[in-house]
């Protein structure tokens, strides 16, 4: 599988400031999530991959693309959101999106159909002619996702897509940006500082912290595999139960107080472990699934050696 | 156009070619302005003087008309290089006025509204952005300067002859080329001054303040330490003797064009003058370079 990005040893600096110290990373997901504290680097990861910034050393690859010698193709096949209010005050809505498209290369008739699609899809149908000077800040931030999928890229760019929006609008981003990562054949590379923006639309998670690398997790595969471990609080327990758990497969750690830590091997589904208890005559009072949320994952990457946040 | 495609997808329709996208800006810039009915009015109105000059050409040749009028051809003004300097010095003046209304409209709404990493974020470079707005400005200063000239220097060829014709044609070099360093130096003023003042009239303003207190400021150096070379800092100045070295020279007569006065004695050489408009140039571009970017870096 083609990565979608590639990090080659890629330093940026801004001026004596170096912001992205040698990330080197492969990222194939179908959406990446760029996470980390304020000032951690993201938006400048997203600017030197769109060609804002020039690496002072190493290289970026976009979709098999070297970002030095092939800034402007990349430019080609990607849309990006930007974190800041960026349009045309004068401007009506439909005509920046159609102006947009048509830097991207759309012809003049294209351009204008895919630029009322574009409203009509995010929402903003209605208030297509009215100047976005005029717009709300939901609005606005619809616009801005209008005018980065009006040219139908393949990878795109969201940067702090839900910034300043209240909760429906929020939600109502959320969704469409989940319908776009269902239903388009395209990338998304989402750099946010919420948690949950990036776990409720991402399935890779690359976290940075002071332009570095902290981690980097396949939230999918998280996910998969926080399933399988379990805590059960058991009364009436034995050693008999816990032998019986071995036979179907489950490794196990008994506790004090009756607690089993244990291990769920493929095939096998909890209802199982209910079936066990009932014929052994054990209570299960409470079981405990390992959530090693995207939380914990950004907390303990932002961990500094000395233990202290 | 039906509009009921309300899901996300991809394009997979023909582009334009990359070398002619920089041409969208300027479409839609006179879109813009063809709702100022300010801007029509006066760009319309910058037509009477070319009509007028046309007026004159074609009464020089018209005996009848004279006859008519009870005028002598002799005493009509003299159609030479000094009357098409005359007539680009007036359209020139007016070409001002009109980049200092339309130029800093062009990219300071752009860096208000921070939407030039929408712009450059796509296959779309810093140079043809410039490209792209200072087409709009070349676009409307050429149409209000070389080219109703060389209709009138072909109006005049006309009337009088291909001898004519193929003895001024230095007329029509100095007309073409002439207006084009001033249309050159005017476009990056007001394009460089539009990037670094965001507010609009007061990028306005300072085109003015370029040209007429720099002018000043020249002729006071020139005052207090009795030298000429105050007049580097005087743009009209500068255009004039360039203009008068491509329509006059070597058998100079006039003391330029009207608006852009070389007053005789206080010339300085030609080269400085070519030189010092190049630096004019560098340094809009230069400018323009350090605010014409994806994002401003804050050292």
């Amino acid at each position: 599988m083609q990565p979608v990005i590639e990090l080659d040893n890629l330093e940026v600096r801004l001026g004596e400031r170096t912001v992205l110290n040698k990330l080197t990373a492969s990222l194939t997901g179908r959406s990446i999530g760029l996470l980390g504290p304020n000032g951690a680097g993201k938006s400048t990861l997203i600017n030197t991959l769109l060609g804002f910034h020039a690496p002072a050393a190493g290289t970026a690859r976009v979709i098999g693309l070297d970002i030095r010698t092939r800034a402007r193709q990349v430019r080609g096949l990607t849309g990006y959101m930007p974190e800041n209010d960026s349009f045309i005050a004068s401007m009506s809505g439909v005509r920046f999106v159609r102006l947009m498209a048509e830097l991207s290369g759309l012809p003049q008739e294209q351009a204008l159909e895919r630029a009322h699609e574009a409203f009509f899809y995010v929402g903003l149908g209605e208030v297509r002619y009215r100047q976005i000077g005029t717009y709300s800040l939901g609005m606005k931030q619809m616009t801005k996702l209008a005018q980065a999928i009006v040219h139908g890229p393949k990878v795109l760019f969201l940067d702090e897509p839900t910034n300043g929006l209240d909760p429906p609008a929020r939600k109502r981003m959320i969704q469409l940006i989940q319908e776009i990562r269902d239903h388009g054949d395209l990338h998304l590379i989402l750099s946010s500082h919420l948690l949950r923006d990036v776990e409720e639309c991402c399935d890779q998670v690359l976290i940075l912290k002071d332009g570095q690398i902290a981690a980097f997790c396949n939230l999918e595969e998280e996910r998969r595999a926080n399933r399988k471990f379990l805590e059960l609080e058991t009364r009436g327990a034995n050693g008999t139960f816990t032998a019986a758990l071995a036979k179907l497969g489950c490794q196990t750690a008994p506790g004090a107080g009756g607690r089993i830590k244990l291990v769920l091997p493929d095939g096998v589904e909890i209802r199982q472990l209910y079936e066990l208890a009932a014929q052994q005559q054990v209570q299960i009072r409470r079981i405990h699934c390992k959530r090693d949320s995207l939380e914990d994952i950004f907390f303990k990457a932002m961990e500094p050696a000395n233990g202290r946040l | 156009m039906a509009v009921y495609k309300k899901t996300y997808r991809r394009y997979e329709g023909p582009l334009t070619p990359e070398r002619q996208r920089f041409l969208v800006i300027p479409r839609y810039a006179f879109e813009e302005m063809r709702r100022s009915r300010f801007l029509n009015l006066f760009f319309l109105a910058s037509f009477i003087w070319p009509l007028i000059c046309a007026l004159v050409i074609y009464l020089h040749h018209n005996l009848s008309a004279l006859k008519l009028l009870n005028l002598d051809a002799d005493k009509l003004i003299r159609i030479d290089a000094g009357f098409f300097l005359t007539y680009l010095g007036i359209q020139s003046m007016g070409a001002f006025f009109l980049a200092a209304f339309v130029g800093p409209g062009q990219v300071s709404p752009d860096l208000a509204n921070n939407a030039l990493p929408l712009y450059l974020a796509r296959p779309f470079s810093r140079s043809e952005y410039v490209l792209g707005k200072m087409l709009v400005l070349v676009t409307l200063l050429s149409l209000m300067t070389w080219v109703p000239g060389l209709l009138l220097f072909a109006l005049q060829g006309y009337l009088e002859g291909a001898s004519w014709m193929a003895a001024n044609l230095r007329i029509a070099a100095g007309l073409f080329f002439g207006a084009w360093i001033w249309i050159l130096v005017l476009s990056l003023l007001a394009l460089a001054l539009s990037a670094w003042v965001k507010w609009r009239p007061a990028a306005g303003g300072l085109l003015f303040g370029v040209f007429f207190v720099a002018a000043g400021f020249g002729g006071a150096i020139n005052g207090i330490l009795r030298t000429r070379w105050g007049n580097l800092l005087n743009i009209s100045h500068l255009i004039g003797s360039v203009w008068v070295s491509l329509f006059e020279e070597p058998m100079r007569r006039g003391a330029g064009a009207v608006f852009f006065r070389v007053a005789r004695g206080e010339e300085i050489p030609i080269w400085c003058c070519w030189a010092a408009l190049l630096g004019v140039c560098l340094i809009c571009l230069f400018l323009l370079g350090r605010k014409i970017r994806g994002v401003e870096v804050v050292r």
